[in-house]
C-alpha cells in the first residue's frame, strides 16, 4: 500500500493507505480524529470540512494521497492549551449546536469564511454555509454565532 | 456566581466536547477485533426471492461470514414487533404481518434485507455483498397509497387483504352528520401531508458484540431509547435474557423520532457477534438512510368543516389513508390514529369530530414517527381547515380563530376525541403574536410588496400538541404494549457531588445542561458538580427514552421526585446531627436548618455523613441514593401561535419567508435558550416539509427517486430567516414542573403556517406541499393571469 505523508493539527503524520482511501477515512481511521464527521455519501453535508493548506474542503471529496505533504487542521486541531477559537467560543456562547454532529465541519467552514470576508452580512453567512447541511438549529444561531465571532475576531 | 437554576440561559456543559472533536459517536467508537457488516439490499420494490447464492461472495477477501433470512430462522430468530394494537372498527386488532430482520421470502421496498455480509474491512464486505447472487421473480409493486387500497392492487401480505392494516375510527359519525345537517357553511378540503424522509446528520450505525466468557452480549447503536430497544431485542425478536444485553446509545447525532425504533441492522450485528466471534459494526451511509431509515407522514386526507353563520364551528369529519410502508415499524400503528386523530380538537370548541383513519401496506419503507408524529398531520388539517373556512365567510383569519378557541375558564376541557387539556391560554397567544408581526401593518407590507411586483401573504397557525408521552394507564387502554413512565436515580457522592442517571436519551436537547439546571437549583448545589448520565442500560435504571417532547415534563419530573426524596432522607440525618426533630428541620438552597436557630448543615456535609455514618441515625440506612420512577397523570398540552409572512417573486416562483413570528406556551421553561433553539430547529423541519421536502417513489417501479441531498431538499441556511420567538406561560397542572414540552412544537406548527402564507399570497385556497418554486410559478401565473 502506498504511504502518505502530512502535517495534521501541527504533527507530521505518516501512513499507510490504499489508493481510495479518503482523507475522511486516513483522519478518522489511521489517525483516530474521530471529530471530523460523515454524514453524507455525494460531498453535501460538509460534517467533514477540514482545512487543507488552509482552505476549507469536505475531506469526503479528497484522497488521503492527494493531501500529500499538505498541512491539515481538524477541528481538534482548533483549541489550543484548552482554550475555545474563537468560533468555538461563540457556538457555544449561542447555542449555536444541538447534537454536534455537524458542528465541526460548520465550525471548520465558518472560520474559512472569516478568512476570506471578515465582516459578512447575514444573508453572505446564510449562502456561504449553502454546503453545511444542520437538521437541528435551523440555522438561526449558527447564523449569530458567527456574527458574534466575526464581531469577536475583528476586535 | 452566574445563575444557573431554572430559568437562566446557561450556556450548554455538553458542547466543550462537541466543539472539539471529542463527542462519542457510535461510530466513533472501534472494538477490538470487531468486523464489518454489509448488508445486501433489495434493489426491487416487490420481489419473490427464489434464491440466494453466496458461494462467490463467500470466496471474497476478507469475507468472514454471509447469512440470509434463513440462517436468522434456524436460531429463532422473531419478527420486529410493532409495540401498539390499533383495534379496527369492528373490534379487531390491526393486521400485523411478520418482519424479519433478513426478508424469508420476499423483498417488499427498495433497500429491503435480503441478506449481510460480515469482512475483516468495510470495503471488502460491500465488495463482497455486490457478488451475492439473488434470484429474484420481480412482482408488481404497490406504492401509491389509494391505489394500493383498490382492488386488484398487488397484495404485499397474505396477512392483510388488501394491504389494508386497520379501518380505524374516533368519534359518532351520526353525531357529525347531525352537526353537519344544521350547518351554515361546510368548508371541504383535501389535503396531502407529504412523506418526508427524517435525515438526522448522523447517519446510523450498530456495533454488537458477544462475550463468550459471560454469555452476553453490548450493543452500540444509535438509539433515542436503549431500555426500549434492549427490550425489544431480548423479549421480542432475539429470545436474550435481559441481564445479558447491554444497550449503549452514546452521543446520538440527532434522531426526531428515527432513531425510536428497532431496526434490522442492530438487530443482525447483535445476533451475528456470536456467529462470528467478533464484534460486528455497521455505520449506513446517507442511501442507506434514505432507503431504510423509518419515513415520515404521508397522508391523503378529506376533511370538512361545519359552520353557523358566525362562523362558530359546529363539528368536523375527517377522513385519512395513512402509509405504513412495507412492514410495520415500532409505534406505526399509533401515529396516525391516537397521536392524531385526538389532536384534531386542535384549540378549538368545535363540539362534534368524526374521524375514520385507514392504514395501508404499500411497497415503500416503513413509516413511523418523525418529530411531532401525528400532531403536525392533525394541525395541518385543523389549521388549512380553520384558514379557508376563514376565506370562505370572509372572516378574518385571527378572528375566527378567536371566537372559537376554548377560553381560559373553560380548563380542564374534554374534547369530543379522548384527551382532556389540563390548561392554556390561546387568546393571549394570539395577541402576542399579532402583536410581534404586526398585524396592522401588514397591508401596508403587502401594498409595498406589491409595488415591487412581489406577493405578499400571512398565515397563521394556532396548534397543540399531546406532549409529555404519556400516562401508561391511559395509553394501555389505547393499544400500547409499554408503559411510558420515566425513572431517574439520583445519587449523592460521599463527596458532595451528584450522579443523574436518567432513563430520558439526549441527542441534541442538551439534557446535560437542562437536567444539571434543574437538580443544582432543587438541591442546592453547585451545577459543575452535576453529572448526567444517560444512554447506557449498564449503568441506569430502566427508563423508556426520549420522543414526543417528554423529557422534561416526564424525565425531569422523576429527577424532582428522586431530589424530593434525597431532601426527605438527608432531613433526617441533619435532625440526627443537630439534635433536634425532623419537623423542625428546613431546606433551603443546599443548607439544612433548625428553625429558629442558627445551626445548619450544608447537603454536602449530609452526603459525607451518609457514607461515612460514625455518627448517624441507628433506623436509618447509609448512603444518599435514591431513584423514582414518573408516571404522568395526563399528557401536557403545549400550544401557541405562529404566524409566517412570505413574499413570492411570481417571475421565479420563489418564495421567501420574511418573517416568522412564535409564541409558544411550554409551561414553566428551565432554560429558555435551550428552548428557543428546539423551537428554531422544529420551524426549519415544517418549513422544509412545506417549501422543500418531499420523499418521492415512482409509483411503477417503486424505486425511491429522493435518495440522496442531490434529490432531496433538505432546509439549507439560505432557505431560512432569522426566527422571532416568543412565550406565554401557563403552568402544566400536574407535574412536578409545571412543564410541557417544546421539542416538536415548531414542526407541529409550521406547515400550516407556511401553506396558509402562501395561498395567502398567491390568492388561491389550497396547494400541496412542498411549495416548490415549480408549483408556486405556475399558481402564480395562473393567477396573474385570473386577474388580468
Amino acid at each position: 500500500m502506498p504511504t502518505v505523508s502530512m502535517t495534521v493539527n501541527g504533527r507530521a503524520v505518516t501512513g499507510e493507505v490504499e489508493g481510495r482511501t479518503l482523507l475522511v477515512q486516513f483522519l478518522r481511521e489511521n489517525l483516530s480524529l474521530t471529530g471530523t464527521h460523515v454524514g453524507c455519501d455525494t460531498s453535501q453535508c460538509g460534517a467533514c470540512v477540514v482545512h487543507v493548506d488552509g482552505e476549507s474542503v469536505k475531506s469526503c471529496t479528497l484522497l488521503a494521497l492527494q493531501a500529500e505533504g499538505a498541512e491539515v487542521t481538524t477541528i481538534e486541531g482548533l483549541a489550543q492549551n484548552g482554550e475555545l477559537h474563537p468560533m468555538q467560543a461563540a457556538f457555544r456562547e449561542n447555542h449555536g449546536l444541538q447534537c454536534g454532529f455537524c458542528t465541526p465541519g460548520m465550525v471548520m467552514s465558518a472560520i474559512d469564511l472569516l478568512n476570506k470576508n471578515p465582516d459578512p452580512e447575514e444573508g453572505e453567512i446564510r449562502e456561504w454555509l449553502e454546503g453545511n447541511i444542520c437538521r437541528c438549529t435551523g440555522y438561526h444561531n449558527i447564523v449569530k454565532a458567527i456574527q458574534s465571532a466575526a464581531a469577536s475576531m475583528r476586535g | 456566581m452566574p445563575d444557573t437554576g431554572i430559568g437562566a440561559r446557561v450556556e450548554r456543559k455538553e458542547d466543550f466536547r462537541f466543539l472539539t472533536g471529542q463527542g462519542r459517536y457510535t461510530d466513533d467508537i472501534n472494538r477490538p477485533g470487531q468486523v464489518y457488516a454489509y448488508f445486501v439490499r433489495s434493489p426491487h420494490a416487490h420481489a419473490k426471492i427464489k434464491s440466494i447464492d453466496t458461494a462467490e461472495a463467500g470466496n471474497s477477501p476478507g469475507v468472514i461470514g454471509i447469512f440470509t433470512g434463513a440462517d436468522m430462522a434456524a436460531d429463532n430468530v422473531g419478527s420486529l414487533p410493532c409495540g401498539w394494537v390499533v383495534t379496527d372498527r369492528n373490534g379487531d386488532p390491526h393486521k400485523a404481518p411478520p418482519h424479519f430482520p433478513l426478508a424469508r421470502d420476499k423483498a417488499r421496498y427498495v433497500g429491503d434485507h435480503v441478506a449481510v455480509v460480515i469482512a475483516r474491512s468495510y470495503a471488502e464486505a460491500r465488495e463482497a455483498a455486490e457478488l451475492v447472487q439473488v434470484d429474484y421473480e420481480e412482482l408488481p409493486a404497490a406504492v401509491d397509497l389509494n391505489a394500493a387500497l383498490g382492488s386488484g392492487a398487488p397484495l404485499l401480505h397474505d396477512e392483510a387483504p388488501g394491504n389494508l392494516c386497520y379501518d380505524w375510527v374516533l368519534g359518532d359519525e351520526s353525531e357529525a352528520d347531525a352537526a353537519f345537517a344544521k350547518a351554515h357553511h361546510v368548508t371541504k378540503l383535501d389535503l396531502v401531508n407529504n412523506r418526508l424522509i427524517p435525515n438526522a446528520m448522523e447517519p446510523r450505525a450498530a456495533i454488537g458484540e458477544y462475550d463468550g466468557g459471560t454469555d452476553s452480549y453490548t450493543l452500540y447503536s444509535t438509539s433515542q431509547n436503549p431500555h426500549l430497544l434492549k427490550l425489544i431485542l431480548c423479549a421480542f425478536v432475539l429470545g436474550l435474557s435481559e441481564n445479558k444485553l447491554r444497550v449503549i446509545a452514546p452521543d446520538v447525532g440527532g434522531g426526531f423520532g428515527s432513531k425510536i425504533f428497532c431496526y434490522a441492522e442492530e438487530t443482525v450485528c447483535t445476533w451475528a457477534a456470536k456467529k462470528v466471534k467478533a464484534p460486528v459494526k455497521w455505520t449506513a451511509d446517507r442511501s442507506e438512510s434514505f432507503t431504510s431509515d423509518a419515513h415520515g407522514r404521508d397522508h391523503i386526507t378529506h376533511a370538512q368543516l361545519a359552520m353557523d353563520e358566525n362562523g362558530k364551528f359546529l363539528g368536523m369529519k375527517v377522513e385519512t389513508t395513512a402509509n405504513m410502508g412495507a412492514y410495520l415499524s415500532s409505534f406505526a400503528t399509533s401515529i396516525p390514529t391516537y397521536l392524531y386523530a385526538t389532536l384534531l380538537a386542535g384549540q378549538y370548541t368545535t363540539p362534534v369530530i368524526y374521524v375514520n383513519v385507514k392504514s395501508v401496506f404499500t411497497n415503500t419503507a416503513p413509516v413511523d414517527a418523525y418529530r411531532g408524529a401525528g400532531r403536525p398531520e392533525a394541525t395541518y388539517v385543523v389549521e388549512r381547515l380553520v384558514e379557508v373556512a376563514a376565506r370562505e365567510m370572509k372572516l378574518d383569519p385571527a378572528e375566527i380563530r378567536r371566537r372559537n378557541f376554548i377560553q381560559p375558564d373553560q380548563f380542564p376541557y374534554q374534547t369530543p376525541v379522548a384527551l382532556q387539556y389540563d390548561i392554556g391560554d390561546y387568546g393571549q397567544s394570539m395577541d402576542k403574536a399579532l402583536e410581534m408581526i404586526d398585524y396592522d401593518g401588514f397591508p401596508a407590507r403587502k401594498a409595498a410588496s406589491q409595488a415591487k411586483g412581489k406577493l405578499r401573504g400571512i398565515g397563521f397557525s394556532a396548534y397543540i400538541e399531546a406532549c409529555g408521552i404519556a400516562p401508561s394507564a391511559v395509553v394501555g387502554s389505547l393499544g400500547a404494549g409499554v408503559g411510558l413512565w420515566e425513572s431517574a436515580q439520583v445519587r449523592f457522592n460521599a463527596t458532595g457531588t451528584v450522579s443523574i442517571f436518567t432513563g430520558s436519551h439526549s441527542h441534541g436537547q442538551g439534557h446535560e445542561t437542562t437536567f444539571s439546571q434543574l437538580v443544582a437549583e432543587t438541591l442546592g448545589v453547585p451545577i459543575e458538580n452535576v453529572e448526567i448520565v444517560h444512554g447506557d442500560t449498564g449503568s441506569i435504571p430502566m427508563g423508556m427514552g426520549t420522543y414526543g417532547s417528554r423529557s422534561l415534563a416526564v424525565g425531569g419530573s422523576a429527577i424532582a421526585r428522586a431530589c424530593d426524596k434525597i431532601i426527605e432522607k438527608s432531613k433526617k440525618i441533619a435532625a440526627h446531627l443537630m439534635e433536634a426533630s425532623v419537623d423542625d428541620v428546613e431546606f433551603d438552597n443546599g443548607t439544612f436548618r433548625v428553625a429558629g436557630t442558627d445551626k445548619e448543615k450544608s447537603i454536602a456535609e449530609i452526603a459525607f455523613t451518609a457514607y461515612v455514618p460514625h455518627n448517624y441515625p441507628e433506623d436509618l440506612e447509609p448512603g444518599l441514593d435514591e431513584t423514582a420512577f414518573y408516571d404522568p397523570l395526563n399528557f401536557t398540552y403545549p400550544a401557541g401561535v405562529h404566524i409566517c409572512e412570505v413574499e413570492i417573486d411570481p417571475a421565479t416562483g420563489v418564495t421567501e419567508i420574511v418573517d416568522w413570528v412564535a409564541v409558544d406556551d411550554f409551561g414553566k421553561v428551565i432554560n429558555p435558550m435551550v428552548v428557543e433553539g428546539q423551537v428554531h430547529g422544529g420551524i426549519a423541519q415544517g418549513v422544509g416539509q412545506a417549501l422543500l421536502e418531499g420523499c418521492v417513489y415512482d409509483t411503477e417501479s417503486g424505486q425511491l427517486l429522493t435518495g440522496s441531498y442531490m434529490d432531496y431538499c433538505m432546509p439549507r441556511a439560505d432557505d431560512l430567516p432569522s426566527f422571532r420567538v416568543g412565550m406565554t406561560e401557563t403552568a402544566c397542572t400536574h407535574n412536578p414542573l409545571g412543564v410541557k414540552g417544546c421539542g416538536e412544537a415548531g414542526a407541529i406548527a409550521a406547515p400550516a403556517a407556511t401553506i396558509n402564507a402562501v395561498t395567502d399570497a398567491l390568492g388561491i385556497l389550497s396547494m400541496d406541499m412542498p411549495a416548490t418554486p415549480e408549483k408556486v410559478w405556475r399558481l402564480a401565473n395562473q393567477h396573474a393571469q385570473a386577474a388580468e
